[in-house]
């Protein structure tokens, strides 16, 4: 006989009403949890693929859009821009450094992204095997491209139209020549090659070249969501057969330009200076993401309420099922004493009790929220991508364990002091 | 155990007066009376679970009533034993449970075979798992019984323990209570207004209401 199995013998005397409480603590903490969860990998995510970019530099439209089509990678692009404008910015002082994007076409629904190396040092991706390409044609896939796809080093592939599988263009194979190790972020899903490689995809003889402005409105009346992936097609022939060496015409566009500045003046100044311009637009991903988080977070918000608010009834429902049992106890209550258990022993029991209940519903709930989130991840397309899973811990979760046994005692502070303060002769006399 | 000049007040009403009045150990005792005459009250006294207004009580040469509280709990489970007329046992817990409850809050430890050789001598041995409610209540306040002899009291008091129980029963709980009572040596004080255990006692205190 101890302590804990005597609390454990109350709480099973009373199953039905232990297993209400339980129920509730547990709903109450799993619907915590998961918002903690969600919230915290949804806020690191974004700060992890921000980092590193000041400026998104890209045709005009939503900065949202921009942001989230360049950055994250979820959304159609605004856009073109001419690669004469990318370059009066990639050679402004204030610049440390421009990563130009070309995106638009997809394999197996992953985004081909023409861009240039130093996008892997800048945010922090390694080569896991094989190299970066020297030639276009040649691609380097992210983590997770290489897993879902099976691509090796020397396979070859053939890019579709747009996202969704669209038109191929088989006339022009990719040829795998390296993969990255895993980042955490946006890379994993993408796959890289050089920028000249997109622009060589997309040119095919035009009976007569429109202007690239033009071109992209017409996209834009169509109402498609694949703006960008024309981005090249205003290329002529001229290009074609081209290599790297030669350099692009001089009308070639790019979808977007990732840059860092050299000083935090450049926060000042560029953004004005490129808006400017009448066919760039600035964004900051920064700000961006602090938007998106906030419009996500009133959701996240009324959530945690919810949650709260189940916790609340919880803790209710343990103090009404405590002050309930109590009336009953009252007799076992005065057995103990009899039995010389001091008042104090008899507090001990009923706190413990409390502590039991609220801890098996603090490690079940938890657990179940790992594994909702894991499901969750799992079942959706858009959770897993988002990064989602269930197997990790949000820093404030460490926060509900204090939290939650406190909500224990507390329901279980009045009763216990109503045991403590018994009146034992009355009691005894009553039989 | 011996009192002194013991009086209880209560509500400006003296529930309970005795001048001098002492068990030696191994004694047997009837308290009696009427209702309201005290009977109640000096057992809870004597196992200081309520004080006196007035007077002492020395129970092994220990005066309990001023011991302080923590001190007479623990000092109440080691040396004596109490018997109720209905309360019996700690709802939750089995029949086992109940025995090793008492020897747990004091703060001992019980082996299984001394408990079940304990629930065998009240004739309980195949009773060990059952829960109060699977209980007649002979057979709890047998249980009722074996637990308050689990620390081995020096004095055990029943309060109405027959009360509650036909001819068999209630013969079968005297016989046994002053059984076991004897074979460790234990003093034994029964308060009653049941006058089939009057045969069993050589000694009676008469409480008279408010003498």
């Amino acid at each position: 006989m101890n302590l804990f199995r005597l609390a454990f013998a109350y709480l099973r005397d009373r199953v039905a009403t232990t297993f209400l409480n339980l129920l509730l603590l547990v709903f109450g903490v799993t619907t915590i949890t998961m918002v903690l969860l969600v919230a915290h990998q949804l806020r690191e995510r974004v700060n992890r693929e921000v980092a590193g970019i000041d400026l998104v530099v890209g045709a005009k439209g939503s900065p949202l859009q921009l942001i989230l089509a360049t950055v994250f990678q979820i959304d159609a692009p605004t856009g073109n821009i001419p690669l004469e404008e990318a370059e009066f910015i990639r050679r402004h002082p204030l610049v440390a450094s421009a990563i130009p994007l070309a995106m638009g076409d997809s394999v197996s629904g992953f985004r081909i992204v023409g861009t240039e190396p130093a996008l892997f040092s800048e945010r922090g991706a390694r080569m896991a095997r094989g190299r970066l390409w020297q030639r276009p044609m040649e691609a380097v896939l992210g983590a997770q491209v290489a897993r879902v796809t099976g691509l090796e080093l020397g396979a070859t592939f053939i890019g579709a139209h747009g996202l969704q599988g669209g038109l191929a263009h088989a006339e022009h194979p990719y040829t795998v020549v390296g993969v990255l190790e895993p980042t955490g972020t946006v890379l994993d899903r993408l796959v890289f090659t050089a920028i000249e490689s997109v622009w060589l995809v997309h040119e095919h003889p035009r009976p007569s070249r429109a202007p690239s402005v033009h071109h992209r409105e017409e996209h834009e009346d169509a109402g498609h969501e694949e703006h960008a992936e024309h981005e090249d097609h205003a290329n002529d022939a001229r290009q074609h057969g081209a290599h790297a060496e030669r350099g692009p015409s001089p009308d070639a566009e790019i979808t977007a330009l990732l840059v860092r500045y050299r000083s935090p003046l450049a926060a000042v100044q560029l953004p004005r200076l490129v808006n400017e311009r009448p066919r760039l637009m600035a964004a900051s991903p920064a700000f961006e993401a602090a938007r998106l988080l906030a419009i996500l977070g009133f959701g996240l918000d009324t959530l945690r309420l919810f949650g709260l608010l189940v916790m609340a009834v919880a803790a209710l429902s343990v103090f009404v099922a405590l002050t309930n049992a109590l009336e009953e106890r009252r007799g076992d209550i005065a057995i103990m004493r009899v039995l010389g258990a001091t008042r104090g022993l008899v507090l001990r029991e009923l706190f413990l009790e409390a502590l039991v209940l609220s801890a098996a519903g603090l490690v079940l709930g938890l657990a179940l929220a790992h594994l909702l989130v894991e499901l969750l991840a799992r079942s959706f397309r858009q959770a897993f991508e988002a990064g989602l899973s269930g197997w990790v811990l949000a820093p404030e979760e460490l926060w509900l364990v204090p939290a939650v046994l406190a909500v224990g005692v507390l329901a279980a502070l009045l009763p216990a002091v109503r045991a403590y303060r018994l009146d034992l002769a009355s009691t005894l006399a009553r039989g | 155990m011996r009192v002194r000049g013991l009086a209880l007040v209560r509500n400006g009403r003296t529930v309970l007066a005795l001048d001098d009045w002492s068990v030696p150990a191994g004694g047997r005792w009837l308290i009696v009376g009427p209702s309201g005459s005290g009977k109640t009250s000096l057992l809870q006294l004597l196992a200081g679970l309520l004080l006196p207004t007035r007077g002492s009580i020395e129970v092994m040469g220990e005066r309990i009533d001023a011991m302080p509280e923590a001190r007479r709990d623990r000092f109440r489970g080691r040396t004596i034993g109490f018997v109720f007329q209905t309360l019996h046992l700690v709802r939750a817990l089995s029949v086992l449970d109940n025995l090793r409850l008492a020897a747990f809050v004091v703060g001992e430890r019980r082996s299984e075979d001394e408990l079940r050789a304990l629930l065998e001598a009240v004739g309980l041995a195949d009773r060990a798992r059952a829960r109060l409610f699977e209980l007649s209540q002979g057979e709890a306040q047998r249980v009722a019984i074996a637990r308050a002899l689990v620390n081995r009291p020096r004095l055990v008091l029943a309060d109405e323990p027959t009360s509650a129980l036909d001819d068999g029963n209630a013969r079968a709980i005297m016989e046994l209570l002053i059984a076991r009572t004897s074979e460790i040596g234990a003093a034994l004080v029964i308060a009653t207004h049941d006058a089939r255990l009057a045969p069993w006692f050589e000694h009676r205190l008469e409480l008279g209401g408010t003498s």
